[in-house]
Parts: C-alpha cells; sequence; structure tokens
C-alpha cells in the first residue's frame, strides 16, 4: 500500500471517479486554471479541461444552485466551498433544495452532488474563517454529511459519495491535507453511514472524527505509556449516524469521552452522548464527558486560538476524568 | 372533610389484615403517600401509605388487631374539623357490609426509596453509577455495604467487581468444622423474624388442617436437559434457562389439561381457578417467599424464564411487589440444586397440592434389557385429599410426565 497524504488521497478519489464517469466535474472558486485554493485539482484543468473543470464567481449561492441544476439535468457535479465558512450564503441552495428536492418531488430528480467544503481552525484565519459547523449540516434530514480523518477514508469515503444519488456534504479538515497515510493501491471505496473501531482498547473510549481522530492518536499513545488503554471509534459520518460500535464499545469500557473541534452546545457530542444513554444506560459507569471547542468565535491570537481548540493534552485530562 | 382510611385488599385471597405497628400518631400532619401502618398478611408485611392529606385525628384499631378489609382504621381531617366519630364509623360500617372492595389499592413502599439518609432521592439512597447497580442486583450485592471508589464516592463498577470477587473467594473455600474452643459455645437466643413466625404458622396450620397424601415419581429428564443445553447455547448469560423454568412450564400444560388440582377448597365447595398461576418456592435469608408466576399454561417458556429470574432477584433483594406473592393456585418447590433425591413438601394453603423436585442424577437405567446411562429426577406430589384423590393425582403426574419426558411439546 503506498503511503500518500490526505491532499493526494482526495485527488486521486476525484481524479479516478473523473475517469471512470463522464458525468462528473467539478466547480468551484479558483478550481481550474489556479488548482484549487488547497492545490487539491492541480493539473485536473489540463487534463479534464473547462468544460469538467469550471471556475465559477464568488457567489456560493450560484456554485450550489447551479450544482442542483445540472444534478436534476443528470450531471453529478463536485461542488467545491473554498471554506465551509462560505456555505451559509448557499444555505438556501443546500437545506431547502439540495437535501429536499429528492423527496418533495417523489424521486423525479436524483441529487448526485458532492459538496466538497474546507473546515477547521487553528490557522490564524480569524472567527468568520475558522468554524466547524459540520453539526449544523448534520441537523438536516435529505443532507448526507461526512467527514473522514484518514487518508485512507478519505479516499475511500469521498469515491463513494460521488457514485450517491442523495447529496453529500463532505467536510475536510484544512489541517489534515498534510497527514500521511497509507491507501490501498487498487480499487478502495468506503460505505458511508459506518462508524469504525481505529484503535482497540478496554479503559475508555474516545468517540471522535475528522481532525479531533489525529489528536486522539496522540493522546491515546501518550496514555498507553501510563498504563491506559483506550478504545477509540471514528464517526466517519455524522448523518446517517452509526451508533452500533460506538454502543458495543462503550458496553465494553463503560466510559466515554466524545472529542469535536466544534462547539459543545447542542453539538456532536451532546447528540453521542444522548443516544448513549437512550441506548446503553445500564451500562455507563461514569457521566459521559464531552470535549470541545471554548464557547467563543475562534480568536486570531495564536495562543488564545490554540487554547479555545481541544488539544491533545486536554484530551488526556478528560480520558482521566471518567476513568 | 373527614377521610376514612380503611383496611387494604392486598390480595386475592385475603379476608383481613393485622395491623402490626402504627407509624403514626393522633395529631400528626399526613401527606398523601405518607407511610402509615405495617399491616401483615398471609403473606407478607407490608407498608401502607395514605391516601389522603390531612391531621390523623384517630386511630380507630390498636396495634395487634385483625381487622377485615375494608373497615376503617383511620380518620383523617383538617385540623378544626368538627367531626362525629360515631356517625362516621356507624356510616361505614353498614356501607362496608357490601363486598368490600376498596377503590385504589395503596401503592407499595419500596423501602429502599424511602430512606432518608441525606442522599435525597437517589434511587437505592446511594450513589451508584448505572453499570454498578445493574451488576449489583444481578450478583446480589447491598449497594449500601459498598465503599464508592469514584468522582465523589460514587459506587463504580469496579468497586461491585471486587466485592463479587471477594464472595466468590469466600465461597469457594472449602467449608472447615468449626475448632474447637472453650468460649464463645454459649446457648444464643434468638427472637423470631416476623417472616419467620408467619412460616411457622402457615405452615403449622397446613399440617394440622389438610390432610396430606403423597405420590412420588422418576422422570426422564435427558430430553429436556439436553434441550435446556442447546437452547441456552443460543441464549445471552443473562437470560439462561435455569431446571425450574421446564418444571414450571410441564407443571402449568399439565394443571391446564387436568385442573382438579389447580383449585381451592372453600366454605362447602371447590373453587377450580380460572388462571394457572404457579407459585415457586424461593430460598431468601431468613425464610422462604413463594414468587408467583403467572398464566403459565400460555406464556412461552422463555417469558416464564425471564419472569421467574425478575421475581427471584425481587424475593431475594427484599424487594417483592404484591403481584410477586400473592395469587398462585399451585407451588414448585425445588430443592435440586442441593443434590437432594427427594423430599415431601407440606401444602401452600389456600392450594391443593405442591410439587417437591429433587436432583437430576446420572443413573443406571434398564432400557431393553440393557443397563445404559441415563438422566432421572424424582419428584414428589404433595395433594389436599378433601380436594382430589390419589387416582386423580396419579393421573396428574402421568399428565405431567408427559410433557416433561416430550419437552418439544412445552415448546407448542
Amino acid at each position: 500500500m503506498a503511503v500518500i497524504t490526505m491532499r493526494e488521497a482526495i485527488s486521486q478519489a476525484i481524479w479516478e471517479e473523473m475517469e471512470r464517469d463522464e458525468d462528473v466535474f467539478i466547480m468551484g472558486e479558483e478550481v481550474g486554471i489556479w488548482g484549487g485554493t488547497y492545490a487539491v485539482t492541480r493539473g485536473f484543468y489540463d487534463h479534464f479541461g473547462g468544460e469538467r473543470v469550471r471556475d465559477t464567481p464568488i457567489a456560493e449561492g450560484v456554485i450550489i444552485g447551479a450544482a442542483n441544476g445540472a444534478a436534476m439535468a443528470g450531471l453529478r457535479p463536485i461542488a467545491e466551498l473554498m471554506t465551509i465558512n462560505f456555505a451559509f450564503l448557499a444555505m438556501d441552495q443546500i437545506v431547502n433544495h439540495s437535501a429536499k428536492l429528492r423527496l418533495m418531488f417523489g424521486g423525479q430528480f436524483k441529487i448526485p452532488i458532492v459538496i466538497r467544503a474546507v473546515g477547521g481552525g487553528g490557522r490564524q484565519l480569524g472567527a468568520t474563517h475558522s468554524q466547524t459547523p459540520d453539526a449544523v449540516f448534520a441537523h438536516f434530514p435529505g443532507l448526507k454529511v461526512v467527514s473522514p480523518g484518514t487518508p485512507s477514508d478519505a479516499k475511500g469515503l469521498l469515491k463513494t459519495a460521488i457514485r450517491q444519488d442523495d447529496p453529500v456534504m463532505f467536510i475536510e479538515n484544512a489541517t489534515l491535507y498534510q497527514v500521511r497515510g497509507e491507501v490501498p493501491d487498487e480499487e478502495h471505496l468506503v460505505p458511508i453511514g459506518v462508524s469504525k473501531v481505529q484503535r482497540e482498547g478496554h479503559d475508555a473510549t474516545i468517540v471522535t472524527y475528522s481532525k479531533m481522530l489525529q489528536k486522539s492518536f496522540v493522546a491515546a499513545e501518550r496514555l498507553s505509556s501510563e498504563g491506559i488503554e483506550v478504545e477509540i471509534v471514528d464517526l466517519r459520518t455524522l448523518r446517517p449516524l452509526d451508533m452500533g460500535p460506538v454502543v458495543q464499545s462503550f458496553k465494553k469500557t463503560n466510559r466515554a469521552v466524545i472529542v469535536e473541534e466544534g462547539w459543545k452546545s447542542y453539538g456532536v457530542g451532546a447528540e453521542i452522548a444522548a443516544r448513549l444513554y437512550e441506548e446503553a444506560f445500564d451500562y455507563a459507569d461514569a457521566p459521559i464527558k464531552r470535549l470541545a471547542q471554548k464557547e467563543v468565535p475562534l480568536p486570531y491570537n495564536h495562543d488564545l486560538e490554540q487554547h479555545a481548540i481541544p488539544q491533545v493534552e486536554d484530551i488526556i485530562m478528560a480520558v482521566k476524568e471518567v476513568l | 372533610m373527614a377521610e376514612l382510611i380503611i383496611m387494604p385488599k392486598l390480595g386475592f385471597d385475603m379476608a383481613e389484615g393485622t395491623l402490626l405497628r402504627w407509624l403514626i400518631s393522633e395529631g400528626d400532619q399526613l401527606a398523601q403517600g405518607d407511610v402509615i401502618a405495617e399491616i401483615e398478611t398471609d403473606k407478607a408485611t407490608i407498608e401502607v401509605e395514605s391516601q389522603f392529606s390531612g391531621v390523623v385525628r384517630k386511630l380507630v384499631v390498636e396495634e395487634g388487631s385483625s381487622v377485615p378489609i375494608g373497615a376503617p382504621i383511620a380518620i383523617v381531617a383538617d385540623a378544626g374539623e368538627s367531626i362525629d366519630f360515631e356517625t362516621i364509623l356507624a356510616a361505614s360500617a353498614s356501607s362496608s357490609a357490601e363486598p368490600a372492595d376498596p377503590a385504589p389499592e395503596p401503592r407499595m413502599m419500596d423501602h429502599a426509596l424511602s430512606s432518608s439518609d441525606g442522599n435525597g432521592r437517589l434511587p437505592g439512597g446511594v450513589k451508584a453509577s448505572p453499570v454498578a447497580r445493574r451488576l449489583a442486583e444481578e450478583f446480589n450485592i447491598n449497594l449500601k455495604s459498598l465503599e464508592g471508589s469514584g468522582q465523589g464516592g460514587r459506587i463504580v463498577k469496579r468497586d461491585v467487581e471486587h466485592s463479587i470477587a471477594g464472595q466468590t473467594d469466600e465461597a469457594s473455600k472449602v467449608s472447615l468444622p468449626v475448632l474447637p474452643q472453650l468460649e464463645g459455645s454459649e446457648t444464643v437466643e434468638a427472637p423470631l423474624t416476623k417472616l419467620r413466625g408467619l412460616i411457622g404458622r402457615r405452615m403449622t396450620s397446613s399440617k394440622q388442617e389438610i390432610p396430606h397424601f403423597y405420590l412420588t415419581s422418576s422422570f426422564d429428564a435427558a430430553a429436556f436437559m439436553k434441550m435446556r443445553s442447546d437452547l441456552n447455547a443460543r441464549m445471552p448469560a443473562e437470560e439462561k434457562f435455569s431446571i425450574h423454568d421446564f418444571i414450571l412450564k410441564a407443571a402449568g400444560l399439565a394443571l391446564r389439561k387436568f385442573p382438579n388440582l389447580n383449585a381451592s377448597l372453600g366454605d362447602g365447595k371447590i373453587i377450580r381457578h380460572g388462571a394457572v398461576n404457579i407459585g415457586l418456592a424461593v430460598a431468601v435469608e431468613g425464610g422462604l417467599l413463594t414468587v408467583v408466576i403467572r398464566d403459565v399454561d400460555w406464556k412461552p417458556l422463555r417469558i416464564i424464564s425471564t419472569d421467574a429470574r425478575a421475581a427471584i432477584q425481587r424475593a431475594r433483594a427484599g424487594r417483592v411487589h404484591q403481584d410477586d406473592v400473592e395469587g398462585s393456585t399451585f407451588t414448585v418447590s425445588n430443592l435440586g440444586m442441593y443434590s437432594i433425591d427427594s423430599f415431601v413438601a407440606i401444602i401452600n394453603p389456600p392450594e391443593a397440592a405442591i410439587l417437591a423436585i429433587g436432583s437430576v442424577e446420572d443413573v443406571a437405567v434398564v432400557k431393553d434389557g440393557e443397563i445404559v446411562p441415563g438422566k432421572r429426577f424424582k419428584a414428589t406430589l404433595s395433594a389436599d385429599h378433601r380436594v382430589t384423590d390419589g387416582a386423580e393425582a396419579a393421573e396428574w403426574l402421568q399428565i405431567f410426565k408427559g410433557f416433561i419426558e416430550d419437552p418439544l411439546l412445552l415448546l407448542l
């Protein structure tokens, strides 16, 4: 298996699907001649041409609206939002049209669009460009929300998303693009809506996804050196949510910490904790702990920003609090 | 307005109850739901709650007196209200002359919940994690006896597991004879517990009043033991079948097919009960309780098993519901786990019969002239000769034998 970066994994996934199916095309700001703000689509314009790699105006409502129309007409657009923070400009198209058209019109249309959106903080981009509003999108039935934490899952999930007939929000954490990992050389598809145990352990369960998965790996190794073995369950998909491995792990360890980069109030941790209490109350041995971003618009100042986002030390402390 | 608190009906065969102890005095302020008295029925001692709020104006009966159901035991009213006690009591006497079936049955008090040890409304009065509670219930461990090692003194899983490990260590020790000692061998007098006294009175009256007769028979257990292990291989640990589950089902079907033993002797008549509710004798601390598994004839084996397990757990934890101990129409007593060949049980009034089950043993049996290994158990039926006769009882045992030895029938 080749060891490649998350950026390469995502780029490969799009490339392979565009080669496989000529209905697949890309549209977004700077995706063409410039090669993508995060260089994911570098070389695509030259290879696939301007018809299938379309630069758009700076108008997010138009990007998603045009993608919805193209999808209704039978194409399979991959619409890129430079950051997920700009998705709010396209919110009506995403939640009122992408998510609902297929259902409201009795299946007359399919909406096979993938909205690639870059999220996450920690890069001193200021409060309006650093958000992690994943839970907002996961709130809406009709949307599938995927957010991978490893290169292998990124490639396999994105390829599956492109082949779906339903709209998928594919949320990429900007600080993960350089993360390396093994990715199978052969055709690699990962199902949407399946959580995965990424590390086995017996003392406590960390439930997490995306960037916080990588931080949890580091925390788990440090805890292991102290004799504490945590199990890590990676959600990978926020909607539809697969609680199976989460519940199974919780029944084994009886303790859980949920780690997310977004805010705590009404967030992913709240959802997971509530479901654990609903489905496995009698297995709890300590109150379930939620670790999330401090409840502030993310500061620009480096130290304050790092302090507001959950760090490895915070994860270690949270695990110890539930032991 | 003045309200009468009456002797509640706590069981279908209860005619009267003994007011053991008042927990209130005249003049006390009473809130609805307060525990007012301990009442002893034929089956158990039960705490009774008030259905009314107000001031206790009069305690009508003295401690220790037997009171028919529906008869007034206390009067509750507003503090200043003037009350003509005689008129009220006379009025109630005439109305309770009709068959009394007092309206709402009082809610049983959960002893654990009523404790006030400063831990407020915590279940059982202790701070324990849900998994610790579940384990403690499963292994019959009193959470109050444990020290919590979790945050803020919470009792957590490891505390219960340590306690379970301790118990197992105790049990695995060989039971050595007590070393002779010069001191500490005095004769001790222990007062009879309520439960001990109750069992004594009931068994004495059963043996004195009921002309018992006994039939013992031997049964082939191989088929249902095989079926049990086959079934248990498919069941989660907490749902494994016990031997008594099969006995209960077979007895239930036999009683439905041949109802003469599912009966009670009434006043000059024999009452054949419509429902087949089988009591299962359970050893508890300081005595014995009979928990009732209802409608055994039509319930699937798995439900019987679940019901029995839950009722036994409640009995051992000292938390029986009234439903658990009343309404049985036949009883099964199983001492099979103690390596008992067979024994003779005393009928549990007002029932007409009881079945005493011995251990399943590996024995040599003669089959087609050859000696082959087999599994057998003995059961003894005690029956009331006023209700039935030897031939009828033998017929019932034959029917029971048909079910227990061909256990596929238990699944139909």
